[in-house]
């Protein structure tokens, strides 16, 4: 699938649109599969100008460029004039007129893309075992070499003689492997959103209907790699032969050159054809929408109640014989912010797991298991340190103008984990302050406002917040439950070596992942006839005592009764669910009530 | 930086009409310099002594190629063929400008354009009647800054064709311009002095975008664009002429930039030895300059993208005219550049870059120091949305609509809703400096205090996401400074920089303070000049002094705090001052009323929120956009005035609020009261679009006002109004435990023997020994006032008496 050339030949009017129907239609068929992804095939063992796809996330938005999308270009030696098409191109030909009247200018908007943040290992590499690995490997490999021989005799970076292909057709060399590619990423920052992430970033080129695109997208983007390393050397050459000559280049600092013309080494570019929005990232889950997949939706959705027996039954093993703390746990993990009313996220849960043990690093090994279960998730010891130092909310850096990422830009549904019980004694400083602010907007209202130091801007996100802590948390939560471990606390160390940790991939694991990707998608309503019965119970609760039911327990019962459904593969409210998610509220709110009297000093 | 006279190199150098030399001046080789000379027009030379002035905005990228004089006659006559004058009817190449018609219709336009209707601030002190532009080159003549600001507006309204002329070839037109007010203006004063030639300048080009809408064919048009500075670079020197001398006869050469390139003379022309000629720098021609970046303004973006930021080249006199952070409409010519092709390099990068060249800046925040309150021109309603607005404010019932708008997620509260209205709107701004009492205060201040559980913080979120200067912050953990300014040294430059804190951050919006009553005393009490004076002060020891932008900030907040938490009795727990309290105009209590049928309802509503029922819906009719711009709307345009009936009507109010607690001797009204009533009253004719306020506006913010005392300083002892308990509020369980001790006090006395007066002490001890409970002094003293209000007893120094 090699389309450099085909761009040229059809230079016709009307051509784009055949395209970029001609690939729209191929990789929904089940080529899709055949084309090798950037996510898992090191960058050296791809061919440039071909066709790659790559699940990412958008981090950045570029300024949109201009470029010539269609130009003459004159040969020196016979003086003949050719079209030439700067569609999905980064080059231009060497001998380009510039003042032709038949130059076509057009725009293009640039995202710079990172692998999606926090992605567990089982997403990332069940994704990459889809591609048959042995179908282009070698046959690339083989013919490196072959290229190695011409090579041998030539001086680096020379041009292939064929000018008429010129855009970017520097052959690749063997000799950037992925040592060298390691060692000079050090020096650039790559800037993803959490700490420890490694993994190519792309810039993306797209070319049509980019306001559709937003900041923290998920995407699965099909497009026409790019490495020539000519880009990297026009970054490099500015810095010593720029200035005195073209004062338009001086402006742009250092930093910015580096962000925005990266190393294509480093970062290559990809000029997109066909995208597809990731409602989710799980692998074991069709892409598509769930309705149009009728056949998995009910297969699954039949089993969803035994699936969640079995969940149930493990939760409660992990926490500790506490069946009601595992019953919220599973809520929580299905919770999804599904609309907006006005300020008001909908269907948003966090969960303030407190009384935790802090013996036998009990929340880590929590997270771990956790981790097994969601696409995505990010651990975040809420320390002294990594309060005060960690940034936890992308920044504009406008010298190099790019934002900064933090740990707080992830991709929706994303599990963060707060651990409380690392929380010590000492003194938040202003950015500390700021952090906890941020942890908090974004747990009561879903959004966390960037910081654009002129004024903040805020984006909306959608993710599941779990913190444990072991007395209540400092952070507001939608709702909490004390622990009660069934366990003695002299046991309980010994308990926790003992918890069985689900191997990767066993049947077992896997339903698990499906059953908590699927129920999160579920389309849920509820019935007039539900509605006023649930009207009527509130009213008759409220009559019994004033001061019990506020109208903020009424909305926490809400989000619990339809979690509660989904959880069962039900999609609509039925009487019985209503009734067992009050009665779960009931006994949580008792315990915690419980647990008030314990601790009289508790607020 | 005058030009050098010699007109032949100049940048603009003299040009007959139909010379191409205003698109691309020539090259040296192409075009001899001195052809030019027998020109009648010598724009660029100095006319009767005054120097013209390179104008690198217009001229400092020109890609458009060399024109031959001869191919391009035919051309023109075809595109102008019908004017008169033969010889004039050359149009400058690649466009159809023709200088001379071009120039007179421009000076007709400045002779006899009149706009009775201005209300641009620049335009004060103008008669209105006469023409505009004649009066402004008179100003130009008196003070002496040779400058010609045009109003793209105008001139479209005027001529049209000339307006579309100078948006497509603004580098073409706008020399064309300054010719014709130089000729103009030295015809009418002929005497007056000026460093350099008269330079045009429009703004506000009907084609204003915003940044994102942008694209490849506005290249080389003129543009307005609005956005804010964040970045601006040193200023660079860039050369505009090139001196060149032969070190071998010293003979001089003068070669012109062109598109950043200098073209170095291979040969002396003087002496014809090659490889002779030097650059001399101190001879060589330099304008200033610098890079400023500009983005997008918040408002103009789509959700969930990032701003998009573009460079602007700022020229001469424009440089460090804005600063980081300013507000700008800047209009300006779009350039694209394409990369340059590296020599070394046979493939080029097909890229452009794109930049503006600003020709003027209008500073969109700028008036805002001027105390006019007027987001004008930078919030630009369309006719139809203007339309549409006036249609809504026509619908009798648009104050409930609008209300019933805000934050429908939340539910009922319709008179808190109502109040949070009024605030958006703010009264009428009233100057009294004059005489002495400085400004009043237009905004409205509203506390919010209630039950927790009744959605106060996501209301105040929702007024926080509607405005758009809204400052959300929290009373638990805000300090002082964090509110008003401190002074940090910056980590990286180690300069010491301003912080702006919230109040100063919402000046002109709403600052919205969560948990109020979680803040320390001290922080409570920066927001007393805030909120009455509108100003807030600044003081931090001695950095004050090297910071002079640090003195008295002007800032019109409008806080509006809220959850403390309250307790059924309805009277406020906190220990509020009176002062700071009286400065609300408005105080809420958002109450779970507890009543069956009220709940059924909030259960429905909330229920329908879920699971968006179709009503739910329905009941959106006005969404948050319509709302800020009806606001917006009504707060630019619409400053209402006190009608006679209003006021008299007003002067009733506040009697009759004097005279509820007069008879008790307590004060239930406060002069602060009747400023309130006015402001509400003034926000409520806003709302109606009125540019008067009638007795209407008067009755719904007596209304208004009455609902929000009553209910959160209703006495509830005696069932009136009384401002003093918001001061002296007490718990529930303090007011309980006091009628219990009352009771327990009332009934010792009753069981003693019956003599009518006791010793204070005695009765204490008393007490003390029968109660279970302590019983503190103050408890006692409580207890004892409660029965001498029941005329009981009285109490005169240390003996209690009994009555009858």
């Amino acid at each position: 699938m090699y389309l450099t050339d085909m761009s040229h030949n059809n230079s016709t009017s009307g051509w784009e649109e055949k395209v970029v129907k001609f690939f729209k239609e191929q990789l929904k068929e089940k080529d899709a599969r055949t084309v090798p992804s950037l996510n898992d095939v090191p960058l050296h063992y791809l061919k440039p100008n071909s066709l790659v796809k790559f699940r990412c996330f958008i981090q950045d938005m570029f300024d949109p460029e201009f470029y010539m999308g269609a130009y003459e270009t004159v040969d020196p030696s016979s003086k003949a004039k050719m079209m030439q098409c700067g569609k999905y191109k980064d080059v231009a030909e060497c001998s380009v007129d510039f003042h032709s009247s038949n130059t076509v200018n057009a725009e293009r908007q640039t995202f710079y893309c990172v692998p999606v943040p926090g992605e567990s290992p089982y997403a990332s590499e069940s994704q990459g075992r889809v591609v048959p690995s042995t179908s282009y490997a070698p046959s690339r490999q083989k013919r490196s070499y072959e290229d190695d021989d011409d090579m041998d005799t030539h001086p680096q970076k020379q041009r292939e003689p064929n000018s008429g292909n010129c855009g970017g057709s520097l052959k690749r060399q063997e000799t950037e492997a992925p040592s060298s590619q390691a060692a000079s990423a050090s020096h650039l920052d790559l800037n993803f959103p959490l700490p420890g992430e490694k993994g190519p970033s792309c810039l993306v080129k797209v070319y049509e209907d980019w306001d559709s695109f937003k900041l923290n997208d998920m995407l699965e983007v099909y497009g026409i790699l790019s490495v020539s390393p000519v880009l990297s050397v026009l970054a490099d050459e500015k810095e010593t032969s720029s200035s005195l000559l073209d004062p338009t280049d001086s402006m742009e600092t250092a930093a910015e050159q580096r962000v925005h013309c990266p190393p294509a080494s480093l970062v290559p570019r990809l000029h997109l054809v066909h995208s597809q929005r990731l409602l989710h990232n799980n692998p074991l889950m069709p892409l598509t929408v769930m309705e149009q997949n009728t056949a998995f939706l009910s297969s699954t959705l039949s089993e969803m109640a035994a699936v969640r027996a079995e969940l149930l039954t493990y939760f409660t093993h992990v926490l500790l014989g506490d069946t009601l703390a595992a019953e919220y746990l599973i809520l929580h993990l299905i919770s999804n912010v599904y609309n907006r009313r006005d300020v008001l996220p909908l269907g948003k849960f966090t969960l303030n797991l407190s009384g935790c043990p802090t013996v036998g690093s009990y929340t880590e090994r929590l997270y771990h298991i956790i981790q097994q279960l969601v696409p995505s998730s990010f651990y975040l010891g809420m320390t002294l340190q990594n309060l005060n130092q960690m940034r936890l909310v992308p920044k504009k850096d406008y010298v190099a103008n790019r934002l900064v990422s933090g740990a707080l830009q992830v991709p929706k549904n994303t599990s963060l984990f707060l651990d409380e019980t690392r929380l010590e004694q000492g003194q938040l400083d202003t950015a500390g302050v700021h952090n906890v602010t941020a942890l908090g907007n974004l747990i009561s209202w879903q959004k966390v406002d960037y910081d654009f130091n002129f004024h903040q801007m805020e984006f909306p996100c959608n993710v599941n917040v779990l913190v444990t802590s072991e007395g209540r948390s400092l952070l507001p939560s939608d709702c909490q439950i004390h622990l009660q471990p069934q366990i003695p606390p002299s046991q309980i160390e010994e308990y926790l070596s003992s918890l069985h940790v689900p191997s990767d991939s066993s049947s077992q694991v896997n339903k698990f992942r499906i059953f908590l990707g699927v129920a999160r998608l579920l389309d849920y309503s509820i019935s007039d006839e539900v509605t006023k019965s649930v009207e009527d119970d509130f009213v008759d609760m409220r009559k019994d005592d004033p001061q019990s039911v506020s109208a903020e327990d009424l909305h926490r019962m809400l989000v619990v009764a339809r979690l509660l459904s989904l959880s069962l593969g039900q999609t609509t409210l039925c009487r019985d669910s209503w009734m067992r998610a009050k009665h779960i509220e009931m006994q949580r709110k008792t315990r915690v009530e419980q647990q008030k009297c314990v601790n009289g000093n508790e607020p | 930086m005058a030009m050098p006279t010699s007109p032949g190199t100049d940048l603009l150098s003299p040009a007959a009409p139909q010379d191409t030399s205003l698109l691309s001046s020539p090259r040296p080789s192409v075009l001899p310099p001195d052809v030019d000379m027998s020109s009648p027009l010598m724009y660029g030379t100095p006319i009767r002594g005054t120097p013209a002035r390179q104008r690198p905005d217009l001229g400092s990228v020109r890609k458009a190629p060399q024109v031959d004089l001869q191919s391009e006659q035919p051309v023109s006559d075809a595109t102008v063929g019908s004017e008169p004058s033969g010889g004039q009817r050359l149009v400058i190449w690649g466009t159809d400008v023709n200088v001379n018609i071009c120039k007179e219709k421009f000076q007709r336009f400045v002779q006899r354009f009149v706009d009775p209707t201005s209300t641009e601030d620049e335009n004060a002190g103008l008669d209105l009647n006469e023409p505009l532009y004649s009066q402004k080159l008179e100003e130009i003549s008196v003070v002496g800054d040779p400058v010609l600001n045009v109003n793209c507006r105008h001139l479209q309204s005027f001529d049209a064709e000339l307006y579309r002329q100078l948006v497509s070839y603004p580098q073409e037109v706008i020399p064309t311009f300054d010719m014709a007010i130089n000729d103009l203006f030295f015809d009418r004063f002929p005497d007056s002095f000026l460093e350099y030639q008269i330079q045009v300048r429009p703004y506000n080009a009907l084609k204003t975008r915003n940044m994102r809408s942008l694209n490849p064919e506005d290249i080389d048009q003129l543009i307005t664009i609005s956005g804010m500075v964040i970045r601006t670079s040193q200023l660079i020197p860039e050369m505009q002429e090139a001196f060149f001398q032969c070190s071998i006869c010293g003979a001089s050469a003068r070669v012109e930039v062109d598109r950043g390139r200098i073209a170095e003379p291979a040969a002396c022309r003087h002496c014809n030895v090659s490889h002779s000629m030097a650059l001399i720098h101190n001879r060589s021609l330099f304008s200033d300059k610098q890079m400023v970046k500009i983005q997008e303004s918040p408002e103009d973006m789509p959700a969930g993208q990032t701003p998009h930021t573009i460079v602007v080249y700022a020229h001469n006199d424009l440089v460090d005219k804005v600063q980081p952070g300013d507000r700008i409409n800047i209009t300006g010519i779009y350039r694209a550049v394409p990369m340059r092709a590296n020599p070394l390099q046979s493939s080029v990068k097909s890229v452009y870059k794109t930049h503006i060249d600003v020709i003027h800046f209008r500073k969109t925040d700028e008036k805002r120091l001027h105390g006019l309150d007027e987001d004008a021109e930078q919030k630009l309603f369309t006719e139809d949305r203007v339309q549409s607005l006036k249609e809504l404010s026509l619908k009798p019932d648009v104050y409930e609509r609008l209300a019933s708008a805000l934050a429908p997620s939340i539910y009922e509260h319709e008179d808190i809703k109502k109040g949070i209205l009024l605030q958006l709107f703010g009264g009428s701004r009233k100057d009294f400096s004059q005489t002495g009492r400085g400004h009043f205060r237009a905004e409205v201040n509203i506390l919010l205090c209630g039950d927790p559980g009744t959605s106060k913080s996501q209301l105040l979120q929702y007024v926080y996401n509607l405005v758009p200067r809204g400052q959300y912050t929290s009373g638990k953990g805000s300090s002082a400074v964090g509110l008003t300014a401190y002074v940090m040294k910056d980590p990286e430059t180690r300069q010491l920089v301003l912080q702006t804190g919230a109040l100063v951050l919402s000046d002109n919006g709403i600052c919205c303070i969560d948990e109020f009553d979680k803040m320390s005393d001290n922080t409570r009490s920066v927001l007393h000049e805030v909120m009455e004076q509108q100003t807030l002060s600044i003081a931090k020891q001695h950095v004050i002094l090297a910071l002079p932008v640090s003195v008295p900030h002007r800032v019109r907040p409008s806080p509006c705090p809220s959850r403390t938490v309250s307790v059924p009795h309805r009277v406020l727990p906190s220990p509020c001052p009176l002062c700071l309290f009286l400065r609300f105009d408005l105080i809420f209590l958002m109450l779970d009323p507890q009543d069956e049928a009220y709940d059924r309802r909030l259960a429905h509503h909330l229920v329908s929120l879920y699971y968006h029922g179709e009503e739910q819906m329905e009941e959106e009719f006005l969404d948050m956009s319509v709302l800020k711009d009806y606001i917006a709307y009504a707060r630019t345009y619409i400053s209402p005035r006190l009608s006679e009936e209003a006021s008299q009507a007003l002067i009733e109010a506040y009697v009759d609020m004097r005279k509820i607690g007069s008879g008790r001797g307590m004060v239930s009204a406060y002069p602060r009261q009747l400023e309130s009533l006015i402001r509400l009253s003034e926000a409520h004719a806003k709302v109606r679009f009125s540019e008067r306020v009638e007795t209407i506006d008067v009755e719904e913010a007596k209304r208004l006002h009455r609902e929000a005392l009553k209910q959160s300083a209703t006495d509830p002892r005696t069932g009136f109004v009384d401002i003093s308990i918001l001061t002296t509020g007490m718990s529930a369980t303090a007011r309980k435990r006091k009628e219990e001790v009352a009771q327990a006090l009332k009934k010792m006395i009753q069981t003693k023997a019956r003599t009518p007066a006791m010793k204070y002490q005695q009765l204490l001890e008393e007490l003390r020994a029968q109660s279970e409970t302590a019983v503190t002094k103050e408890l006692f003293d409580e207890a004892l006032r409660a029965l001498a209000d029941e005329d009981y007893l009285t109490v005169t120094g240390k003996t209690v008496r009994l009555l009858a």
